[in-house]
């Protein structure tokens, strides 16, 4: 069962959080262990299993971001695992400005931090925060919308466009964090854990 | 479903609650002296076991042998708590995945002692119904690990308790106010108690109560305000009365009955400065009379740092649940930490309104339990709790890396699974090593375990072994494996890093029985002993200090009380150990009178009590 049928929704990006939530509360009190105390052992795993799958749908779908990048995955069969992707390569729309910070990121890991440089950083750090939270409004908007509103021809194209955007929105992450790391920064902003 | 009680076994004092089923409301079950709190003190004496306000009382004339504070021992080893062994009066000893106290001539683990505490509170729940009580819902900091919470369980069992819930307290809390509808909307709870500090934000909503977050220091509380106040009051008696200690070739710190003593006059007094805005210290030492006024502004410059330290939990939580400060429409205070001002300021200042704590704050948690217990004996069907696991569950992988396969703040139950092979022809064993944490780095966060799955020999890369791993609503992890190829359960061995063995908890099962201190009757016979005991290290003490204070015939009266209650000290009849007992306390009262007012007047008239008077606040 994929969580978009945990929540008996059909596969799509725009999701009214209220009613997400009200479906979860529901479903959590029929399937929560706490009300299944008298279960027999044998079906005390089964319990937990269905209560952990319906706990890992609303986690997922809730965040339109990771809803996105658990539709790409299912879309192209491969949801069976959340996280762990390779580091994420440059989209070649960035490459030319990414080869410009990793340079500064090579310099600032070889001599400490300087006045100027700190402030070249900071500059770098903040232009791509902005253009993250760019390509996370593209996902949260036009680009979802424009999957649910795709004809079975349109798909492939609408699901290439979400997949670009969420391959530039994790390689902009993890820069950002590299920029955090060199500029002794202990949290970047973006390592905000719900997304 | 049977009656299932809700405990809160608490740092300093701990408790037993039921849910009414007339009003529905949960109450606290006092015992049969009507006190609502058990210490959670345990003294091993040679006539038995004392638990609670009797271990309490001989705190300090038999620190060696009296443990308190144990739950900060809990599920820990060792290396852990290298740092805290010096101010604990009881020998702590490093043992395979966990630590031993050597108390009353024998070795014994922290969940043995806990163990104590929860029968006592056990005993009291079946004296209250009058039938045996054998399921219980226990609760836990927030921010225990996996060891921690398996530590308490492990407790419970050897009590003879089936621990049927580990609950979150600061989520147990949140029950208790839900209950009563006092709270609704996004709430935070502010936990700090006597040796652990937890926040939890959550969302209540419909009968729901969603944690988004939590967050804390399994070492920081109560005990932490009174160690600081201890250190800073042997500092003043040291520069105060270097002379007098010099003289008699005092050595405070060398003294463990000494230092307990100060540490409770340092708690007392922290207490009073929670009310007050100044108080007074006095402390007959060896040989003169300490005695110091103390403001609360001067204890909140020694608490500040500590304060200061659950302020970044709080930012932590908050950050995670996705929320700024100004999204949380209550704050809920729990714990008896919380009843420090410094305190309260601080919380108002981070949340930028006022908390508050309607409902008692040492009993919020235990009244929660029992709701929590009520809701899983099928008796509260409208309220369903939905808790987090507080920290990130990861896999070693190559370099000694964490691979996070469960985020901290995911919803329990959760599972996750993951895909193991091997790398060598005719493999037969895949170690996995687990870890809890939110380091990067194996070595940094906290090992729970080697997993060792046994498999038929094939060729490298062959096997295809699921492990799922499951975080149950407990909060602890299960761990299974499956080879695909032959769809056979993979044979799993566990070595936890902490813990009990099961053999381990068998046998202390076995002999807690064993020693079941017989009955009540006995139980206060060893209490009235121990009282005697107490008042004749008092009396003995007044009567060596201040012999000159009183005329030669009160002198032998006080002696002649004396030598009446050492006698019947060792007697069965508990009836002339109390009487013997009250009369030393009568033969010494004006003793008492007279050394406290001479101590009042020699720092009054010293020069130094002067200059006290005009130290700036």
């Amino acid at each position: 069962m994929n969580y978009f049928e945990v929540f008996q929704l059909p596969r799509r990006l725009v999701i009214d959080g209220d009613e997400l939530q009200r479906r979860f509360y529901a479903l959590a009190r029929r399937t929560h262990p706490d009300f299944h105390q008298a279960a027999p052992p044998a079906e005390r795993a089964a319990v937990e299993e269905r209560a952990a799958l319906v706990n890992a749908a609303y986690r997922t779908l809730r965040d339109p971001i990771a809803r996105a990048d658990y539709l790409v995955r299912l879309e192209e069969g491969r949801a069976t695992r959340e996280g762990a992707a390779a580091r994420p390569k440059a989209p070649p729309a960035l490459l030319a400005e990414m080869f410009e910070i990793q340079e500064a990121l090579a310099e600032a890991k070889a001599a400490p931090l300087d006045h100027a440089a700190r402030a070249t950083l900071v500059e770098q750090r903040d232009r791509l925060l902005d253009r993250c939270a760019g390509e996370e409004r593209r996902l949260r908007g036009p680009l979802a919308e424009r999957w649910d509103a795709a004809s079975e021809a349109e798909r492939p194209a609408a699901l290439s466009a979400l997949k670009e955007a969420l391959a530039a929105r994790a390689y902009l992450r993890t820069v950002i964090t590299d920029l955090a790391e060199a500029l002794g920064e202990e949290e970047s902003g973006v390592a905000h854990h719900r997304h | 479903m049977s009656r299932i009680i809700g405990i809160d076994l608490g740092t300093t004092n701990s408790l037993v609650a039921y849910v009414d089923e007339a009003s529905g409301l949960p109450r606290v079950i006092p015992d049969a002296e009507g006190r609502r709190l058990l210490p959670s003190i345990v003294a091993f004496t040679p006539d038995g076991l004392i638990v609670g306000e009797g271990a309490r009382r001989q705190l300090a004339r038999r620190s060696a042998d009296t443990v308190y504070s144990v739950k900060r021992l809990m599920g820990r080893d060792y290396e852990d708590i290298k740092g805290e062994l010096p101010y604990l009066p009881f020998q702590v000893v490093p043992a395979e995945g966990t630590v031993k106290l050597r108390v009353g001539g024998r070795e014994i683990t922290p969940p043995e002692v806990s163990a104590a505490v929860l029968k006592a509170l056990k005993e009291r729940a079946e004296r209250h119904f009058g039938e045996p009580v054998d399921k219980a819902v226990i609760t836990v900091p927030a921010y225990f690990n996996d060891a921690q919470r398996q530590a308490t369980r492990d407790a419970g069992r050897i009590a003879g308790l089936d621990v049927v819930r580990i609950v979150n307290e600061p989520t147990a809390a949140s029950l208790a106010y839900g209950l009563q509808r006092l709270e609704a909307g996004v709430i935070a709870v502010y936990d700090l108690g006597g040796g652990t500090f937890d926040v939890s934000i959550l969302r209540v909503k419909d009968g729901v109560f969603e944690v988004l977050a939590t967050n804390g220091d399994t070492h920081l509380g109560g005990d932490d305000f009174d160690r600081v106040l201890l250190l800073w009051l042997l500092e003043d008696i040291q520069s105060r009365h270097h002379a007098e200690l010099a003289r008699d070739c005092v050595e405070l710190a060398r003294d463990p009955e000494l230092m307990q003593e100060l540490r409770l006059a340092a708690e007392a007094a922290k207490i009073r400065l929670s009310a007050e805005e100044r108080t007074t210290l006095t402390l007959p030492l060896p040989g003169f009379t300490y005695r110091r006024d103390l403001t609360r502004t001067e204890i909140e410059r020694l608490l500040e740092p500590l304060v200061g330290r659950t302020l970044g939990p709080c930012r932590r939580a908050l950050a995670d649940a996705g929320l700024s400060a100004a999204d949380i429409e209550q704050v809920v205070l729990v714990g008896g930490s919380t009843r420090v001002p410094l305190v309260r300021r601080r919380v108002q200042e981070l949340f930028g309104r006022p908390p508050h704590s309607q409902l008692n704050p040492d009993e919020v948690v235990a009244l929660g339990a029992a709701v929590q217990a009520q809701i899983l004996a099928g008796g509260i069907t409208d309220m369903l709790l939905l808790d987090v696991t507080p920290l990130s569950l990861g896999i070693e992988s190559l370099g000694g890396i964490v691979n996070v396969l469960i985020p901290r703040n995911t919803t329990v139950p959760t599972s996750a699974r993951e895909m193991f092979t091997t790398s060598v022809d005719g493999q037969t064993l895949v170690d996995l090593h687990v870890v809890q944490g939110e380091r990067e780095l194996v070595k940094d966060c906290r090992s729970l375990g080697r997993f060792e799955l046994r498999i038929d020999p094939m060729p490298a890369g062959m096997p295809k072994i699921e492990v799922t791993f499951l975080i149950d609503a407990n909060g602890i992890l299960q761990v299974q494996a499956q080879e695909q190829r032959t769809g056979k359960a993979a044979a799993i061995e566990v070595k936890p890093t902490y813990g009990l063995s099961e053999t381990d908890i068998e046998r202390m099962i076995e002999e807690s029985f064993t020693y079941a201190e017989a009955d009540v009757e006995t139980r206060m016979l060893i209490e009235a002993r121990n009282e005697a005991d107490t008042v004749l290290t008092h009396a003995g003490r007044a009567l060596r200090q201040g012999a000159e204070l009183v005329t030669p015939a009160e002198r032998a009266s006080i002696e002649t009380a004396v030598a009446g209650l050492r006698a019947a000290r060792d007697s069965d009849d508990r009836d002339r150990i109390h009487e013997a007992t009250t009369a030393v306390n009568r033969a010494t009262e004006h003793l008492a009178e007279v050394m406290m007012d001479a101590a009042l007047k020699g720092a009054l008239g010293s020069k130094r009590a002067t200059e006290i008077l005009k130290e700036p606040e």
